[in-house]
Protein backbone atom coordinates (compact mmCIF):
# COMPACT_ATOMS: atom_id res chain seq x y z
CA UNK A 1 0.00 0.00 0.00
CA UNK A 2 2.58 2.55 0.77
CA UNK A 3 6.28 2.18 0.01
CA UNK A 4 8.87 4.88 0.71
CA UNK A 5 13.27 4.21 0.09
CA UNK A 6 15.45 6.80 1.25
CA UNK A 7 12.59 9.13 2.07
CA UNK A 8 13.64 12.72 3.24
CA UNK A 9 12.34 15.74 3.87
CA UNK A 10 14.38 18.93 4.16
CA UNK A 11 13.30 22.41 5.15
CA UNK A 12 15.97 24.17 4.60
CA UNK A 13 19.43 22.77 6.76
CA UNK A 14 17.05 21.35 8.95
CA UNK A 15 16.29 18.12 7.95
CA UNK A 16 12.72 16.58 9.16
CA UNK A 17 12.80 13.20 7.92
CA UNK A 18 16.37 11.44 7.20
CA UNK A 19 16.07 8.68 4.39
CA UNK A 20 13.54 6.41 6.37
CA UNK A 21 12.70 3.18 4.25
CA UNK A 22 8.72 2.04 4.99
CA UNK A 23 6.39 -0.75 3.92
CA UNK A 24 3.00 -1.15 5.05
CA UNK A 25 0.58 -3.83 3.95
CA UNK A 26 -2.73 -4.04 3.16
CA UNK A 27 -5.37 -3.94 6.16
CA UNK A 28 -2.39 -3.60 8.88
CA UNK A 29 -2.45 -1.10 11.35
CA UNK A 30 0.82 0.81 10.74
CA UNK A 31 2.18 3.48 13.29
CA UNK A 32 4.93 6.16 13.97
CA UNK A 33 5.97 6.35 17.67
CA UNK A 34 8.27 9.23 18.75
CA UNK A 35 8.30 12.56 20.66
CA UNK A 36 7.44 15.69 19.21
CA UNK A 37 9.54 16.65 16.37
CA UNK A 38 10.58 13.65 15.64
CA UNK A 39 9.43 13.61 11.62
CA UNK A 40 6.06 11.78 12.52
CA UNK A 41 4.04 14.58 11.13
CA UNK A 42 6.18 15.47 7.96
CA UNK A 43 6.12 12.08 7.37
CA UNK A 44 2.62 11.84 7.24
CA UNK A 45 2.18 14.96 5.18
CA UNK A 46 4.48 12.96 2.38
CA UNK A 47 2.46 9.98 2.14
CA UNK A 48 -0.54 12.49 2.23
CA UNK A 49 0.77 13.53 -1.14
CA UNK A 50 0.74 17.21 0.42
CA UNK A 51 4.15 18.03 1.14
CA UNK A 52 6.74 16.47 -1.99
CA UNK A 53 9.50 14.55 -0.57
CA UNK A 54 13.01 16.02 -0.91
CA UNK A 55 14.74 12.99 -2.04
CA UNK A 56 13.60 9.19 -1.83
CA UNK A 57 11.32 7.22 -4.08
CA UNK A 58 7.68 7.20 -2.51
CA UNK A 59 4.48 5.02 -3.91
CA UNK A 60 1.31 5.07 -2.73
CA UNK A 61 -1.03 2.27 -3.93
CA UNK A 62 1.22 1.78 -6.86
CA UNK A 63 1.68 5.34 -7.62
CA UNK A 64 3.83 8.19 -7.54
CA UNK A 65 3.05 11.44 -5.41
CA UNK A 66 4.65 13.52 -7.56
CA UNK A 67 2.25 12.57 -10.80
CA UNK A 68 -0.79 11.46 -9.31
CA UNK A 69 -1.57 13.19 -6.34
CA UNK A 70 -5.30 13.79 -7.13
CA UNK A 71 -5.86 9.94 -7.71
CA UNK A 72 -4.27 8.93 -4.54
CA UNK A 73 -5.63 12.02 -2.39
CA UNK A 74 -9.09 10.24 -4.13
CA UNK A 75 -8.30 7.35 -1.98
CA UNK A 76 -6.79 8.09 0.92
CA UNK A 77 -8.70 9.38 4.27
CA UNK A 78 -6.68 11.94 6.45
CA UNK A 79 -7.35 12.73 9.80
CA UNK A 80 -4.93 15.80 10.51
CA UNK A 81 -3.23 16.68 13.76
CA UNK A 82 -5.39 19.90 14.02
CA UNK A 83 -9.04 20.02 13.17
CA UNK A 84 -9.87 21.38 9.69
CA UNK A 85 -13.49 21.79 10.04
CA UNK A 86 -16.04 24.57 9.29
CA UNK A 87 -17.17 25.67 12.95
CA UNK A 88 -19.77 27.62 10.97
CA UNK A 89 -21.39 24.99 8.62
CA UNK A 90 -23.35 22.10 10.70
CA UNK A 91 -22.07 18.74 11.45
CA UNK A 92 -24.10 17.47 8.48
CA UNK A 93 -22.83 20.14 6.10
CA UNK A 94 -19.21 19.41 7.08
CA UNK A 95 -19.70 16.34 5.73
CA UNK A 96 -21.47 17.12 2.23
CA UNK A 97 -19.14 19.22 1.56
CA UNK A 98 -16.33 17.46 2.05
CA UNK A 99 -17.66 14.66 -0.15
CA UNK A 100 -18.06 16.92 -2.93
CA UNK A 101 -14.21 17.67 -3.07
CA UNK A 102 -14.11 14.14 -4.06
CA UNK A 103 -16.16 14.26 -7.06
CA UNK A 104 -19.26 12.20 -5.69
CA UNK A 105 -22.93 12.78 -6.52
CA UNK A 106 -25.00 15.09 -3.97
CA UNK A 107 -27.36 11.93 -3.71
CA UNK A 108 -24.29 9.63 -2.31
CA UNK A 109 -22.69 11.91 0.14
CA UNK A 110 -26.08 12.74 1.69
CA UNK A 111 -26.61 8.50 1.68
CA UNK A 112 -22.38 7.90 3.14
CA UNK A 113 -23.00 11.33 5.31
CA UNK A 114 -25.99 10.07 7.33
CA UNK A 115 -24.36 6.18 7.27
CA UNK A 116 -21.07 7.94 9.06
CA UNK A 117 -22.62 10.16 11.85
CA UNK A 118 -24.16 6.83 12.62
CA UNK A 119 -20.83 5.16 12.90
CA UNK A 120 -19.21 8.18 15.21
CA UNK A 121 -22.42 8.50 17.06
CA UNK A 122 -23.00 12.06 16.45
CA UNK A 123 -26.67 11.92 14.16
CA UNK A 124 -28.42 13.21 17.14
CA UNK A 125 -25.88 16.33 16.01
CA UNK A 126 -26.14 16.31 12.57
CA UNK A 127 -28.27 19.74 12.53
CA UNK A 128 -25.99 21.24 15.00
CA UNK A 129 -23.01 23.50 13.98
CA UNK A 130 -19.53 22.33 14.61
CA UNK A 131 -18.66 25.16 17.49
CA UNK A 132 -20.03 23.89 20.27
CA UNK A 133 -18.94 20.43 20.02
CA UNK A 134 -16.32 18.69 22.38
CA UNK A 135 -13.10 18.15 21.49
CA UNK A 136 -13.72 14.22 21.37
CA UNK A 137 -17.23 14.85 18.92
CA UNK A 138 -15.07 17.24 17.07
CA UNK A 139 -12.09 14.93 16.55
CA UNK A 140 -15.19 12.04 15.94
CA UNK A 141 -16.41 14.35 13.35
CA UNK A 142 -13.51 14.72 11.62
CA UNK A 143 -12.88 10.97 11.62
CA UNK A 144 -16.18 10.13 9.36
CA UNK A 145 -15.45 12.82 7.24
CA UNK A 146 -12.19 11.49 6.12
CA UNK A 147 -14.16 8.16 6.09
CA UNK A 148 -16.57 9.72 3.32
CA UNK A 149 -14.75 8.51 -0.09
CA UNK A 150 -14.79 5.32 1.12
CA UNK A 151 -10.63 5.04 1.53
CA UNK A 152 -8.75 1.88 1.12
CA UNK A 153 -5.68 3.91 3.48
CA UNK A 154 -6.92 6.35 6.53
CA UNK A 155 -3.97 8.43 7.91
CA UNK A 156 -4.49 10.11 11.25
CA UNK A 157 -2.07 12.23 12.38
CA UNK A 158 -2.03 12.58 16.71
CA UNK A 159 -5.63 11.38 16.45
CA UNK A 160 -6.27 11.38 20.34
CA UNK A 161 -3.92 14.13 20.93
CA UNK A 162 -5.92 16.39 23.90
CA UNK A 163 -8.81 14.19 24.41
CA UNK A 164 -9.83 13.32 27.80
CA UNK A 165 -9.09 9.26 28.40
CA UNK A 166 -13.02 8.56 28.06
CA UNK A 167 -12.91 10.28 24.67
CA UNK A 168 -10.01 8.73 23.65
CA UNK A 169 -11.45 4.96 24.11
CA UNK A 170 -14.38 5.73 21.98
CA UNK A 171 -12.36 6.36 19.02
CA UNK A 172 -10.38 3.73 19.60
CA UNK A 173 -13.00 1.17 19.65
CA UNK A 174 -14.24 3.59 16.49
CA UNK A 175 -10.38 2.66 14.84
CA UNK A 176 -10.43 -0.83 15.72
CA UNK A 177 -13.74 -1.24 14.14
CA UNK A 178 -12.56 -0.12 10.74
CA UNK A 179 -9.44 -1.89 11.23
CA UNK A 180 -11.60 -5.16 11.35
CA UNK A 181 -13.16 -3.89 8.27
CA UNK A 182 -9.86 -4.36 6.47
CA UNK A 183 -9.30 -0.31 6.55
CA UNK A 184 -5.43 -0.17 6.63
CA UNK A 185 -4.55 2.47 9.48
CA UNK A 186 -1.41 4.35 9.24
CA UNK A 187 -1.10 6.73 12.70
CA UNK A 188 1.39 8.70 14.28
CA UNK A 189 1.05 9.10 18.11
CA UNK A 190 3.17 10.05 21.27
CA UNK A 191 1.63 8.12 23.14
CA UNK A 192 2.52 4.42 23.95
CA UNK A 193 -0.90 3.29 25.08
CA UNK A 194 -2.31 4.14 21.71
CA UNK A 195 0.41 2.18 19.65
CA UNK A 196 -0.19 -0.73 21.71
CA UNK A 197 -4.01 -0.60 21.35
CA UNK A 198 -4.10 -0.01 17.61
CA UNK A 199 -0.68 -1.16 15.88
CA UNK A 200 -0.20 -3.95 14.83
CA UNK A 201 3.79 -3.33 13.59
CA UNK A 202 5.53 0.39 14.55
CA UNK A 203 8.03 1.99 14.23
CA UNK A 204 10.07 3.87 17.09
CA UNK A 205 11.18 7.35 15.55
CA UNK A 206 13.69 9.89 16.71
CA UNK A 207 15.39 12.84 14.87
CA UNK A 208 14.27 11.72 11.69
CA UNK A 209 15.16 8.38 11.72
CA UNK A 210 14.02 5.36 12.79
CA UNK A 211 15.51 3.65 15.45
CA UNK A 212 13.37 0.56 16.08
CA UNK A 213 10.86 -1.49 13.86
CA UNK A 214 8.67 -4.55 15.21
CA UNK A 215 4.82 -5.09 16.63
CA UNK A 216 4.66 -3.92 20.47
CA UNK A 217 5.38 -7.02 21.87
CA UNK A 218 8.17 -7.60 20.34
CA UNK A 219 9.70 -3.89 20.37
CA UNK A 220 8.85 -4.32 24.64
CA UNK A 221 10.56 -7.99 24.71
CA UNK A 222 13.81 -6.77 22.64
CA UNK A 223 14.64 -3.71 24.41
CA UNK A 224 12.82 -3.97 28.09
CA UNK A 225 12.49 -6.51 30.54
CA UNK A 226 9.05 -7.75 31.71
CA UNK A 227 8.78 -5.47 34.60
CA UNK A 228 9.61 -2.68 35.76
CA UNK A 229 9.78 -1.47 39.30
CA UNK A 230 9.68 2.47 39.51
CA UNK A 231 10.76 4.28 43.05
CA UNK A 232 9.93 7.50 44.20
CA UNK A 233 11.44 9.85 46.16
CA UNK A 234 10.66 13.18 48.03
CA UNK A 235 11.40 16.49 45.54
CA UNK A 236 14.18 17.55 48.53
CA UNK A 237 16.20 14.20 48.03
CA UNK A 238 18.97 13.54 45.09
CA UNK A 239 18.18 10.81 43.37
CA UNK A 240 21.05 9.68 41.84
CA UNK A 241 22.69 9.23 45.00
CA UNK A 242 20.30 6.66 45.23
CA UNK A 243 21.51 5.05 41.71
CA UNK A 244 24.70 4.50 42.95
CA UNK A 245 23.60 2.76 46.27
CA UNK A 246 21.69 0.34 43.84
CA UNK A 247 24.31 -0.08 41.51
CA UNK A 248 24.79 -4.02 39.93
CA UNK A 249 21.17 -4.90 41.35
CA UNK A 250 19.67 -5.24 37.91
CA UNK A 251 20.56 -4.83 34.52
CA UNK A 252 19.76 -1.27 33.91
CA UNK A 253 18.27 1.38 36.16
CA UNK A 254 17.26 4.58 34.49
CA UNK A 255 17.58 7.97 36.98
CA UNK A 256 14.45 10.05 36.20
CA UNK A 257 14.46 13.60 37.65
CA UNK A 258 11.50 12.98 39.76
CA UNK A 259 12.30 8.49 40.34
CA UNK A 260 14.33 5.36 39.71
CA UNK A 261 13.31 2.86 36.64
CA UNK A 262 15.05 -0.92 37.65
CA UNK A 263 14.20 -3.11 35.02
CA UNK A 264 13.74 -6.18 36.18
CA UNK A 265 11.97 -9.80 35.65
CA UNK A 266 10.14 -10.45 39.01
CA UNK A 267 9.60 -6.58 40.75
CA UNK A 268 8.53 -8.12 43.75
CA UNK A 269 11.69 -9.21 44.77
CA UNK A 270 13.47 -6.51 43.28
CA UNK A 271 11.82 -4.58 45.76
CA UNK A 272 12.85 -6.78 48.86
CA UNK A 273 16.07 -6.59 47.71
CA UNK A 274 16.36 -2.83 47.29
CA UNK A 275 14.87 -2.50 51.41
CA UNK A 276 17.82 -4.83 52.12
CA UNK A 277 19.85 -2.42 50.49
CA UNK A 278 18.38 0.20 52.98
CA UNK A 279 17.30 2.23 50.35
CA UNK A 280 13.74 3.68 51.25
CA UNK A 281 11.51 5.47 48.80
CA UNK A 282 8.49 7.74 49.24
CA UNK A 283 6.84 5.20 47.15
CA UNK A 284 7.02 1.67 45.13
CA UNK A 285 5.15 0.14 41.95
CA UNK A 286 5.81 -2.58 40.28
CA UNK A 287 4.35 -2.71 36.26
CA UNK A 288 4.66 -4.20 33.43
CA UNK A 289 7.08 -3.06 30.25
CA UNK A 290 5.44 -0.61 28.12
CA UNK A 291 6.85 1.26 24.57
CA UNK A 292 7.42 4.09 26.54
CA UNK A 293 10.52 2.06 28.30
CA UNK A 294 11.80 0.66 24.75
CA UNK A 295 11.95 4.33 24.07
CA UNK A 296 13.71 5.76 26.98
CA UNK A 297 16.30 2.79 26.14
CA UNK A 298 16.72 3.51 22.71
CA UNK A 299 17.08 7.22 23.44
CA UNK A 300 17.75 8.22 26.89
CA UNK A 301 14.42 10.25 26.54
CA UNK A 302 10.93 10.11 27.63
CA UNK A 303 8.69 10.36 24.90
CA UNK A 304 6.19 13.28 26.65
CA UNK A 305 8.28 15.76 28.21
CA UNK B 1 -21.33 2.40 7.70
CA UNK B 2 -22.30 -0.95 7.84
CA UNK B 3 -21.77 -0.92 4.33
CA UNK B 4 -18.33 0.69 4.10
CA UNK B 5 -16.09 -1.88 3.30
CA UNK B 6 -18.30 -4.99 3.43
CA UNK B 7 -19.12 -3.44 -0.34
CA UNK B 8 -15.52 -3.68 -2.05
CA UNK B 9 -13.82 -0.97 -2.34
CA UNK B 10 -14.82 1.29 -5.55
CA UNK B 11 -12.11 2.61 -7.49
CA UNK B 12 -13.57 5.99 -8.24
CA UNK B 13 -11.53 7.70 -10.76
CA UNK B 14 -10.22 11.45 -9.03
CA UNK B 15 -12.54 14.16 -10.51
CA UNK B 16 -11.06 16.53 -13.26
CA UNK B 17 -9.41 19.74 -12.73
CA UNK B 18 -13.01 21.38 -13.15
CA UNK B 19 -14.90 19.37 -11.33
CA UNK B 20 -12.28 20.14 -8.68
CA UNK B 21 -12.53 23.89 -8.94
CA UNK B 22 -16.07 23.94 -8.96
CA UNK B 23 -15.87 22.00 -5.35
CA UNK B 24 -13.88 24.27 -4.31
CA UNK B 25 -16.45 27.14 -5.87
CA UNK B 26 -19.54 25.52 -3.87
CA UNK B 27 -17.65 25.65 -0.33
CA UNK B 28 -17.36 28.98 -0.49
CA UNK B 29 -21.04 28.99 -1.81
CA UNK B 30 -22.61 27.05 1.10
CA UNK B 31 -20.36 28.99 3.55
CA UNK B 32 -22.08 32.35 2.21
CA UNK B 33 -25.11 31.16 2.62
CA UNK B 34 -25.03 31.76 6.41
CA UNK B 35 -23.94 35.49 5.37
CA UNK B 36 -25.82 36.13 2.28
CA UNK B 37 -29.09 38.16 3.68
CA UNK B 38 -27.01 41.13 5.32
CA UNK B 39 -24.58 41.00 1.87
CA UNK B 40 -27.56 41.61 -0.08
CA UNK B 41 -28.75 44.53 2.66
CA UNK B 42 -24.96 46.47 2.28
CA UNK B 43 -24.98 45.55 -1.62
CA UNK B 44 -28.71 47.93 -1.83
CA UNK B 45 -28.05 49.91 0.57
CA UNK B 46 -24.37 51.36 -0.08
CA UNK B 47 -25.65 52.69 -3.69
CA UNK B 48 -28.58 53.99 -2.32
CA UNK B 49 -26.94 56.08 0.62
CA UNK B 50 -23.49 57.16 -1.28
CA UNK B 51 -25.92 57.77 -4.92
CA UNK B 52 -28.18 59.94 -2.26
CA UNK B 53 -25.69 61.89 -0.06
CA UNK B 54 -22.64 62.58 -2.83
CA UNK B 55 -24.52 62.77 -6.18
CA UNK B 56 -27.89 64.54 -4.96
CA UNK B 57 -26.87 66.61 -2.28
CA UNK B 58 -23.81 67.33 -2.81
CA UNK B 59 -23.96 67.25 -6.65
CA UNK B 60 -26.29 70.31 -6.18
CA UNK B 61 -23.69 72.57 -5.21
CA UNK B 62 -20.98 71.22 -7.38
CA UNK B 63 -23.57 71.92 -10.13
CA UNK B 64 -24.30 75.22 -8.77
CA UNK B 65 -20.57 76.13 -9.33
CA UNK B 66 -21.10 74.86 -13.02
CA UNK B 67 -17.16 73.53 -13.66
CA UNK B 68 -17.86 70.20 -13.94
CA UNK B 69 -18.94 70.69 -17.68
CA UNK B 70 -22.02 67.92 -16.98
CA UNK B 71 -24.02 66.95 -13.54
CA UNK B 72 -21.97 65.60 -10.87
CA UNK B 73 -24.51 62.71 -10.33
CA UNK B 74 -23.35 61.18 -13.32
CA UNK B 75 -19.50 61.79 -13.25
CA UNK B 76 -20.02 60.14 -9.68
CA UNK B 77 -22.10 57.33 -10.11
CA UNK B 78 -20.10 55.05 -12.10
CA UNK B 79 -16.92 55.52 -10.39
CA UNK B 80 -17.98 54.45 -7.09
CA UNK B 81 -19.42 51.33 -8.98
CA UNK B 82 -16.01 50.96 -9.62
CA UNK B 83 -14.54 51.55 -6.60
CA UNK B 84 -17.26 49.34 -4.34
CA UNK B 85 -16.23 46.11 -7.04
CA UNK B 86 -12.61 47.33 -5.49
CA UNK B 87 -13.61 47.42 -1.98
CA UNK B 88 -15.93 44.38 -2.16
CA UNK B 89 -12.45 42.58 -3.75
CA UNK B 90 -10.37 43.83 -1.38
CA UNK B 91 -12.86 42.83 2.16
CA UNK B 92 -13.53 39.34 0.36
CA UNK B 93 -9.61 38.53 -0.61
CA UNK B 94 -8.11 39.23 2.53
CA UNK B 95 -9.61 37.77 6.09
CA UNK B 96 -11.47 35.10 4.36
CA UNK B 97 -7.75 33.66 2.86
CA UNK B 98 -6.22 34.02 6.32
CA UNK B 99 -8.88 32.21 7.00
CA UNK B 100 -8.28 29.28 4.78
CA UNK B 101 -4.70 29.27 5.29
CA UNK B 102 -4.35 30.00 9.53
CA UNK B 103 -7.96 30.63 11.25
CA UNK B 104 -10.62 27.74 9.89
CA UNK B 105 -8.10 25.93 7.76
CA UNK B 106 -10.02 25.63 5.04
CA UNK B 107 -7.78 25.27 2.33
CA UNK B 108 -5.74 22.47 4.67
CA UNK B 109 -9.02 20.73 4.73
CA UNK B 110 -9.34 20.79 0.77
CA UNK B 111 -5.59 19.70 0.05
CA UNK B 112 -5.95 16.68 1.74
CA UNK B 113 -8.52 15.28 -0.76
CA UNK B 114 -8.54 15.25 -4.70
CA UNK B 115 -8.13 19.12 -4.92
CA UNK B 116 -4.96 20.98 -5.61
CA UNK B 117 -3.39 24.33 -4.74
CA UNK B 118 -4.69 25.65 -8.38
CA UNK B 119 -8.05 23.91 -8.04
CA UNK B 120 -8.15 25.24 -4.58
CA UNK B 121 -7.35 29.33 -5.35
CA UNK B 122 -9.51 29.33 -8.65
CA UNK B 123 -12.45 28.23 -7.13
CA UNK B 124 -12.03 31.18 -4.24
CA UNK B 125 -11.21 33.50 -6.56
CA UNK B 126 -14.71 32.88 -8.49
CA UNK B 127 -16.50 32.86 -5.31
CA UNK B 128 -14.74 36.48 -5.28
CA UNK B 129 -15.54 37.11 -8.59
CA UNK B 130 -19.58 36.13 -8.39
CA UNK B 131 -20.01 38.28 -4.68
CA UNK B 132 -18.22 41.40 -7.13
CA UNK B 133 -20.26 40.43 -9.74
CA UNK B 134 -23.84 40.51 -7.67
CA UNK B 135 -22.25 43.77 -5.77
CA UNK B 136 -21.63 45.35 -8.95
CA UNK B 137 -24.87 44.73 -10.77
CA UNK B 138 -27.14 45.57 -7.83
CA UNK B 139 -25.22 49.12 -8.03
CA UNK B 140 -25.87 49.39 -11.94
CA UNK B 141 -29.56 48.95 -11.07
CA UNK B 142 -29.69 51.60 -8.61
CA UNK B 143 -27.60 54.07 -10.62
CA UNK B 144 -30.41 53.10 -12.99
CA UNK B 145 -33.48 54.12 -10.81
CA UNK B 146 -31.47 57.22 -9.88
CA UNK B 147 -32.12 58.06 -13.33
CA UNK B 148 -28.18 57.88 -14.24
CA UNK B 149 -27.70 55.65 -16.46
CA UNK B 150 -28.50 57.28 -19.86
CA UNK B 151 -26.98 54.43 -22.50
CA UNK B 152 -27.58 50.87 -22.73
CA UNK B 153 -23.68 50.37 -23.37
CA UNK B 154 -24.13 50.62 -19.13
CA UNK B 155 -25.38 47.20 -19.12
CA UNK B 156 -21.00 46.46 -20.15
CA UNK B 157 -19.80 48.23 -16.88
CA UNK B 158 -20.93 45.14 -14.66
CA UNK B 159 -18.29 43.42 -16.71
CA UNK B 160 -16.09 46.49 -16.33
CA UNK B 161 -16.43 46.52 -12.75
CA UNK B 162 -16.05 42.80 -11.97
CA UNK B 163 -12.82 43.00 -14.33
CA UNK B 164 -11.37 46.10 -12.04
CA UNK B 165 -13.04 43.72 -8.86
CA UNK B 166 -10.36 40.95 -10.05
CA UNK B 167 -7.00 43.41 -10.54
CA UNK B 168 -7.39 43.66 -6.95
CA UNK B 169 -8.42 40.45 -5.69
CA UNK B 170 -5.88 38.41 -7.46
CA UNK B 171 -2.75 40.31 -6.68
CA UNK B 172 -4.41 40.70 -2.85
CA UNK B 173 -5.10 37.11 -2.61
CA UNK B 174 -1.30 37.06 -3.19
CA UNK B 175 -0.81 39.49 -0.26
CA UNK B 176 -2.82 37.65 2.18
CA UNK B 177 -1.11 34.25 1.54
CA UNK B 178 1.98 35.78 2.01
CA UNK B 179 1.19 38.19 5.72
CA UNK B 180 1.79 35.66 8.52
CA UNK B 181 -1.57 37.48 10.85
CA UNK B 182 -3.86 40.09 9.68
CA UNK B 183 -1.98 42.95 11.29
CA UNK B 184 -1.23 43.94 7.18
CA UNK B 185 -4.97 44.10 6.38
CA UNK B 186 -5.32 47.15 8.15
CA UNK B 187 -2.14 48.75 6.91
CA UNK B 188 -3.63 47.60 3.06
CA UNK B 189 -7.11 49.85 3.47
CA UNK B 190 -5.57 52.71 5.21
CA UNK B 191 -2.38 53.12 2.42
CA UNK B 192 -3.75 51.76 -0.34
CA UNK B 193 -7.64 50.98 -1.14
CA UNK B 194 -8.70 54.51 0.89
CA UNK B 195 -6.00 56.65 -0.65
CA UNK B 196 -6.67 54.88 -4.09
CA UNK B 197 -10.84 55.33 -3.79
CA UNK B 198 -10.45 59.24 -2.60
CA UNK B 199 -7.79 59.94 -5.27
CA UNK B 200 -8.60 57.62 -8.55
CA UNK B 201 -11.02 60.22 -10.09
CA UNK B 202 -14.08 58.72 -8.23
CA UNK B 203 -15.30 61.70 -7.06
CA UNK B 204 -13.09 64.27 -8.83
CA UNK B 205 -10.96 64.32 -12.23
CA UNK B 206 -7.54 63.29 -11.35
CA UNK B 207 -6.39 66.56 -13.64
CA UNK B 208 -7.71 68.60 -10.69
CA UNK B 209 -4.50 66.77 -9.04
CA UNK B 210 -0.68 67.91 -8.71
CA UNK B 211 1.07 66.38 -11.75
CA UNK B 212 3.28 64.65 -10.07
CA UNK B 213 0.39 62.38 -8.50
CA UNK B 214 -1.86 62.59 -11.50
CA UNK B 215 0.80 60.28 -12.57
CA UNK B 216 0.32 58.05 -9.62
CA UNK B 217 -3.59 58.08 -10.32
CA UNK B 218 -3.08 56.80 -13.88
CA UNK B 219 -0.56 53.65 -12.83
CA UNK B 220 -3.72 52.57 -10.61
CA UNK B 221 -5.85 50.00 -11.48
CA UNK B 222 -8.70 51.60 -10.14
CA UNK B 223 -8.42 54.78 -11.95
CA UNK B 224 -8.45 52.34 -15.19
CA UNK B 225 -11.77 50.60 -13.82
CA UNK B 226 -13.17 54.33 -12.96
CA UNK B 227 -12.16 55.78 -16.61
CA UNK B 228 -13.80 52.31 -18.14
CA UNK B 229 -17.02 52.19 -15.77
CA UNK B 230 -17.75 55.86 -16.31
CA UNK B 231 -17.51 55.55 -20.25
CA UNK B 232 -19.65 52.71 -20.66
CA UNK B 233 -22.61 53.80 -17.84
CA UNK B 234 -22.65 57.71 -19.71
CA UNK B 235 -21.97 55.82 -23.03
CA UNK B 236 -19.00 57.71 -24.21
CA UNK B 237 -16.78 55.67 -23.91
CA UNK B 238 -14.43 55.39 -27.61
CA UNK B 239 -13.38 51.86 -27.93
CA UNK B 240 -9.51 52.43 -28.56
CA UNK B 241 -9.12 53.85 -24.73
CA UNK B 242 -11.73 51.15 -23.42
CA UNK B 243 -9.52 48.36 -24.79
CA UNK B 244 -6.41 49.93 -23.54
CA UNK B 245 -8.41 49.74 -19.37
CA UNK B 246 -9.22 46.18 -20.26
CA UNK B 247 -5.86 45.14 -21.16
CA UNK B 248 -4.06 47.25 -18.44
CA UNK B 249 -6.76 45.39 -15.68
CA UNK B 250 -6.22 42.12 -17.30
CA UNK B 251 -2.36 42.51 -16.77
CA UNK B 252 -3.38 43.20 -13.16
CA UNK B 253 -5.42 39.99 -12.64
CA UNK B 254 -3.22 37.62 -14.91
CA UNK B 255 0.26 38.91 -12.91
CA UNK B 256 -2.06 38.79 -9.74
CA UNK B 257 -3.05 34.97 -9.93
CA UNK B 258 0.24 33.42 -10.80
CA UNK B 259 1.46 35.81 -7.83
CA UNK B 260 -1.19 34.17 -5.74
CA UNK B 261 -0.53 30.44 -7.31
CA UNK B 262 3.26 31.19 -5.96
CA UNK B 263 2.49 32.07 -2.58
CA UNK B 264 0.13 29.79 -2.10
CA UNK B 265 1.78 26.74 -2.73
CA UNK B 266 4.82 27.65 -0.55
CA UNK B 267 2.75 28.79 2.65
CA UNK B 268 0.48 25.81 1.72
CA UNK B 269 3.23 23.30 1.66
CA UNK B 270 4.81 25.05 4.73
CA UNK B 271 2.14 24.54 7.03
CA UNK B 272 0.78 21.63 8.34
Amino acid sequence: MIHARGLTKRFGEFTAVDGIDVDVLRGEAFGFLGPNGAGKSSTMRMIGCVSPPSAGTLRILGMDPAADGPAIRARLGVVPQQDTLDLELTVRENLLIYGRYFGLSRALVRERADELLDFVQLTDRAKDKVEPLSGGMKRRLTIARSLINDPEILLLDEPTTGLDPQARHTLWDRLFRLKQRGVTLVLTTHYMDEAEQLCDRLVVMDKGRFVAEGSPRELIARYSTREVLELRFRADEDISVYGEKLAGLVERIEVLPDRLLLYTDNGDRTTEEVHARGVRPAGTLVRRSTLEDVFLRLTGRTLVD
Amino acid sequence: MTTTTARPVQQRPAPGSVRRTAAALEYWLVQYRTVWRGTVVSGVLTPVLFLTAMGVGLGALVDDAGRLGGEYLLFLAPGLMAATAMQTAEFESTYPVMGGIKWIRTYHAMLATPLGVADILLGHLLFVALRVLSVASIYLLVIALFGAAPSWLALAAVPAALLTGMAFSAPIFAFSAGNENDAGFAALERFVIVPLFLFSGTFFPVSQLPDAIEWVAYVTPLWHGVELCRGLVLGTAELGVSVAHVGYLTVCTVVGVAAAYETFRRRLEKTG
